[in-house]
C-alpha cells in the first residue's frame, strides 16, 4: 500500500505541476474567434479580448496608407473596417475578394486593429496537402507565425 | 483509364465487403474454406486498390484533363516527379493514397501469416477488412478521385468536357520534400492499423500469451519509423519553404501528426513491461487502440477542417464519416474489452520506485499527459464552443509551457531508464551507473553556460543531452569492452558486433541518441534572433556576426514559374563569406507564390534569409533575416533516429567476432558466447 501511495504522490505532483503550466499557457495565449455579425453584440470585457475574425475582403476597399493598410471585411451580410498595423508585408494572396482572417482587437470606434493577417485565394484551396503540413496558416500565407 | 480505375475501386469495395462479412462468419463457423476464401478476398481487395491507384497516376502522366482531379492538381508543364506527388495533393487522392498504403500493409500481413497463427488470423483479417471497407466507402461514394470534368452546356444540361491544360499543382507543394513527406506520414498513420488489428483480434479471440505483441513488434516499429520521419520531413518543409523562420508552430495539423507518435512511442516502451514481466496488459491494449484512433483522428482533423476552420477555411462534410467511424471503432474496442477483460490480468506488480518498470511507467505517463495536452489544446476551440458558446483557441505559449518540461523529463528518463535494473535497483548500482554520466552532464551544463547558452530550459536541456550521451556511450563502451577482451577486435568492430547481436536494444539506444541530437536543436530555439528591413540595392543589414549586403535583384522566367531573386552578399565578421539568393516563385497559373528561403547552415547556427515581399509603404523589397542556432542538429538527429529504427528492425545476428576469435580459451563455443556476458554488470542490468 505504501508503495502505491508513493507512486500516487509522484504521479500527482507531475500531473498537477503540468496542469498549472497548462493553465498559465492558456491564459497567455487564448484567442477568441468571432464572426463579423457577432462583434456588435460584444460588451465590456468580451469586446476587449484579443480575437480572430474571418471574412471576405470587399472589392476596392484595400487602401495602402503610410504605416497601415485599411480594408473592409464582409461576412454574413455585415462589414467590418480593418486597419492592419503589423510590420510584415501582407501575403500575396491578400487581394480583393480573397478570404482573410485577421487577428487583433477591437478599437473603441468599432474599427478592428489587426496585427496579423492571413489570406487565401478564394478560388482554390485544399485542406492539408498530405498531412502534417499546416493548412491553416501554412497553405494560406500569413504575416507572421509564432511557435517553437 | 478513369473507368478502369473506378471499376477497380468498386470491385475492391465488393471484395472488402465479402472479406468483412464472410470473415465474421468464418470466425463464427470456423469453416476452413470460408476462412481461406475471405483471406483471399482480403488479398484481392489490396490488389484492386493497387490497380485503382496506378490508374489515377496514369491519368496524371498522360495529362488526361477530362478528369476533375487531374485538372485541379496538375498541368502539362509539371515535372514528372511532382506528378507522382499530385496524387495526394487533394482530398480525394489523399484518401485513395491512404487506402493504397493500408493495402500494402494488409497485403504483406495477410501474405506473411497466411499459413501461420490459424486461430488468430481470421479475427485480424476481419478487423483489417473493416478498416479498408471504411476507406473504400469514402473512395467510392464520398470522394471519388475519378469524377469526370463536367460543365453546363447548351440548355443547362451537364456535358463532359476536356480541358486543354490543368490548373497546376499548388506552388507550396512543388518542393521535393512534399513528394517524400506525405507518403512517410501516411505510412505511419496507416501502419498502426496492423498492431491495432492484431491487438483487437487477439482480444476477441482470447489468443493466449503475448504472441500478438511479438508478432506486431516489427510492424509497430516500421509505422513508428515512418511517422517520425514524416513529422521531421514536414517540419523541414515548413522551415525551408514557408519562410517564417521556424519549423513547428503547433498548428492543428502538425499536432494531429504528433498525437499518434506520442502514444505510439509510449506503446513501444510499455510492451517491454508486458514481455518481460507480464504487466500492463490492459494498458498496452488500450495504447494500441488509442494510437489507432488518434491516427484516424489525425486524418479527420486534416480532412474535415473541424479545427482548422477556426483560422483556416477548409470545410467538408467528410468529417461526419470520420466521426462515425471513430465512434464505431471506440464502441467495438470497449465491447471487446469489457467482454474479455479477464484475459488481460496482470501477472506481476510494481516492486520499487527506482526500477526499470517505474521508469517505463513514468515515461508512459508523461507521454500520455503530453498527448492529452496537445489534443485538448488542438480541440480547444471545439470544446469551448460546446461549453461556453464562444470559440477560444490557444496558441504556441500553451503548448510550449506544457511540452517543454515534459520533453526535458523524457530526456532525463531516456538517460536513466535503460540503466535501471528490472524489479529493484540497488543504491550501489545507481552510484556505479550514474556517477560518471552525472558528473559529465554537469560539466556539459557548465560549458554550455560559458558558451553563452544562458536560458534556464536550454541550459537544462543541453546538460541533459550531455548526460544522456554519456549514459548511452557507457552502455556501448561496456558491452564493446567485453567483446574486445574476448576477440581482440577493435573497439568499433566490437561495438558493431554488439549492436548486431541485440539489434533491438542497441538500435533503441541509437534512436535515443538521435532524440538527444534533436533536443540539442530544440535548445537553440531560445536564442533565435531576427531582423527585418526594407532594402535598396547597396544597403546592408546586420544580424549577429553577419552583414547582409543587397547587391541587386533579378527576375528569371522558368518553365513552370517566374522567379524573383535577391542577390545578397553575406559577410561574416566583415569578411566575405558567400552569396545567398532568397527567392519568390510566381507560378504561371493563378497560384499563391512560393518562397524559397536561402539558408546558410552550420552546426552552430543557421543564417536564414527570406525575401518577404514588397513593403506596402516604400515599395522596396523587404528582407527578413533570422539567426537560428543549432537547427541543423535536428535534421541530423532525425537521420540518426531513422538509422536506429532500421537497426532495431534487423534480426539479431550471432556474434561474428567472438566465434571466430583466435585467442579464445579452449571452451565450448556455446559457452564462450554466452557465459562471460551474463556475468558482467552491464549485461545483467541493461537487459533490453
Amino acid at each position: 500500500m505504501q508503495k502505491r501511495a508513493k507512486f500516487g504522490i509522484g504521479i500527482g505532483v507531475i500531473v498537477a505541476s503540468l496542469g498549472c503550466l497548462a493553465w498559465l499557457g492558456y491564459g497567455e495565449s487564448k484567442t477568441y474567434y468571432h464572426t463579423i455579425a457577432e462583434l456588435p453584440t460584444l460588451h465590456g470585457a468580451a469586446a476587449a479580448h484579443r480575437m480572430r475574425v474571418g471574412g471576405t475582403v470587399e472589392t476596392g476597399t484595400i487602401r495602402r496608407l503610410s504605416g497601415r493598410v485599411d480594408f473592409v471585411l464582409e461576412g454574413e451580410g455585415k462589414s467590418l473596417p480593418v486597419s492592419y498595423t503589423g510590420s510584415d508585408p501582407l501575403p500575396d494572396t491578400f487581394v480583393d475578394k480573397s478570404q482573410a482572417l485577421v487577428e487583433g482587437s477591437l478599437a473603441p470606434d468599432g474599427r478592428f486593429v489587426a496585427e496579423r493577417v492571413q489570406a487565401k485565394c478564394a478560388s482554390k484551396y485544399e485542406a492539408a496537402p498530405g498531412g502534417t503540413v499546416a493548412p491553416s496558416s501554412a497553405a494560406t500565407n500569413s504575416t507572421q507565425r509564432s511557435g517553437m | 483509364m478513369d473507368l478502369f480505375g473506378s471499376f477497380a475501386l468498386i470491385l475492391a469495395f465488393i471484395c472488402a465487403v465479402y472479406a468483412f462479412i464472410g470473415g465474421i462468419f468464418a470466425v463464427l463457423t470456423r469453416h476452413p474454406l470460408l476462412v481461406k476464401s475471405t483471406r483471399q478476398a482480403g488479398i484481392a481487395t489490396c490488389v484492386l486498390i493497387f490497380l485503382g491507384t496506378l490508374s489515377l497516376e496514369y491519368l496524371f502522366f498522360s495529362d488526361d484533363f477530362s478528369v476533375a482531379y487531374v485538372v485541379a492538381h496538375s498541368n502539362r508543364d509539371l515535372a514528372p516527379f511532382y506528378k507522382i506527388g499530385a496524387l495526394w495533393a487533394g482530398q480525394e487522392g489523399s484518401l485513395l493514397f491512404w487506402s493504397f498504403l493500408l493495402a500494402i500493409y494488409v497485403f504483406s500481413a495477410l501474405m506473411a501469416y497466411r499459413n501461420k497463427n490459424g486461430e488468430l488470423m481470421p479475427y485480424v483479417g476481419v478487423v483489417l477488412a473493416g478498416v479498408q471497407l471504411f476507406f473504400l466507402t469514402l473512395n467510392n461514394f464520398v470522394a471519388s478521385p475519378f469524377k469526370a470534368l463536367a460543365a453546363p452546356g447548351v440548355g443547362g444540361a451537364m456535358n463532359l468536357v476536356t480541358r486543354a491544360d490543368g490548373n497546376g499543382l499548388n506552388g507550396l507543394l512543388q518542393y521535393p520534400e512534399m513528394v517524400i513527406h506525405p507518403p512517410n506520414l501516411y505510412a505511419g498513420y496507416t501502419g498502426f492499423t496492423i498492431p491495432f488489428a492484431f491487438a483487437l483480434g487477439a482480444l476477441l479471440a482470447r489468443y493466449p500469451g503475448e504472441k500478438w505483441i511479438h508478432l506486431t513488434r516489427k510492424w509497430t516499429m516500421i509505422a513508428w519509423g515512418f511517422q517520425s520521419c514524416g513529422i521531421l520531413l514536414g517540419a523541414h518543409w515548413a522551415y525551408a519553404v514557408l519562410g517564417w523562420g521556424g519549423y513547428w508552430a503547433w498548428d492543428p495539423v502538425e499536432n494531429a501528426s504528433l498525437l499518434p507518435w506520442l502514444t505510439g512511442t509510449a506503446f513501444l516502451h510499455s510492451v517491454m513491461m508486458q514481455e518481460k514481466r507480464g504487466m500492463m496488459k490492459v494498458w498496452n491494449v488500450w495504447l494500441v487502440f488509442i494510437t489507432f484512433l488518434l491516427c484516424i483522428t489525425g486524418t479527420f482533423l486534416t480532412r474535415s477542417g473541424i479545427v482548422a476552420s477556426v483560422h483556416a477555411f477548409a470545410q467538408s462534410s467528410i468529417g461526419n464519416w470520420f466521426m462515425g467511424f471513430i465512434v464505431v471503432i471506440l464502441l467495438v474496442c470497449l465491447a471487446a474489452y469489457f467482454k474479455n477483460r479477464d484475459y488481460l490480468k496482470s501477472e506481476n506488480q510494481l516492486d520499487a520506485m527506482v526500477s526499470r518498470e517505474s521508469s517505463f511507467l513514468f515515461n508512459n505517463l508523461i507521454l500520455l499527459v503530453s498527448c492529452i495536452a496537445v489534443l485538448s489544446g488542438t480541440l480547444f476551440p471545439v470544446f469551448s464552443e460546446w461549453l461556453s458558446g464562444s470559440r477560444i483557441s490557444v496558441g504556441a505559449p500553451f503548448f510550449n509551457k506544457v511540452n517543454i518540461p515534459i520533453g526535458l523529463l523524457l530526456l532525463f528518463l531516456t538517460g536513466v531508464g535503460p540503466l535501471l535494473a528490472w524489479r529493484k535497483t540497488s543504491a550501489e548500482s545507481l552510484q556505479r551507473n550514474f556517477a560518471w554520466p552525472l558528473a559529465i552532464g554537469v560539466v556539459g551544463g557548465v560549458v554550455a553556460f560559458a558558451l553563452g547558452y544562458r536560458q534556464f530550459y536550454s541550459l537544462v536541456c543541453l546538460a541533459l543531452c550531455v548526460f544522456v550521451t554519456a549514459t548511452i556511450s557507457m552502455e556501448f563502451y561496456r558491452g564493446a569492452k567485453v567483446i574486445r577482451a574476448r576477440s581482440g577486435a577493435s573497439f568499433v568492430a566490437s561495438a558493431v558486433d554488439l549492436t548486431m547481436r541485440n539489434t533491438r536494444r542497441y538500435g533503441g539506444y541509437i534512436v535515443h541518441m538521435g532524440m538527444v541530437l534533436i533536443f540539442v536543436g530544440f535548445a537553440g530555439v531560445a536564442f533565435n534572433k531576427d531582423v527585418q528591413k526594407d532594402m535598396q540595392p547597396g544597403q546592408t543589414m546586420q544580424i549577429g556576426r553577419y552583414t547582409l549586403l543587397l547587391q541587386g535583384t533579378d527576375t528569371k522566367p522558368q518553365k513552370n514559374y517566374t522567379s524573383e531573386r535577391m542577390n545578397i552578399e553575406v559577410l561574416r565578421d566583415n569578411k566575405e563569406l558567400m552569396m545567398l539568393y532568397p527567392e519568390r516563385r510566381r507560378f504561371n497559373i493563378d497560384q499563391p507564390s512560393g518562397t524559397m528561403v536561402a539558408i546558410y547552415s552550420t552546426l552552430k547556427e543557421d543564417l536564414y534569409v527570406v525575401y518577404a515581399g514588397e513593403s506596402p509603404e516604400t515599395q522596396l523589397p523587404v528582407i527578413h533575416a533570422y539567426l537560428n542556432p543549432l537547427v541543423k542538429w535536428i535534421w541530423f538527429g532525425g537521420a540518426v533516429v531513422v538509422l536506429g529504427t532500421l537497426v532495431a528492425l534487423l534480426p539479431n545476428r550471432k556474434s561474428v567476432l567472438v566465434l571466430s576469435a583466435v585467442q579464445q580459451p579452449a571452451a565450448l563455443p556455446g559457452q564462450a558466447m554466452t557465459q562471460p556476458f551474463r556475468s558482467t554488470p552491464a549485461m545483467r542490468e541493461g537487459h533490453d
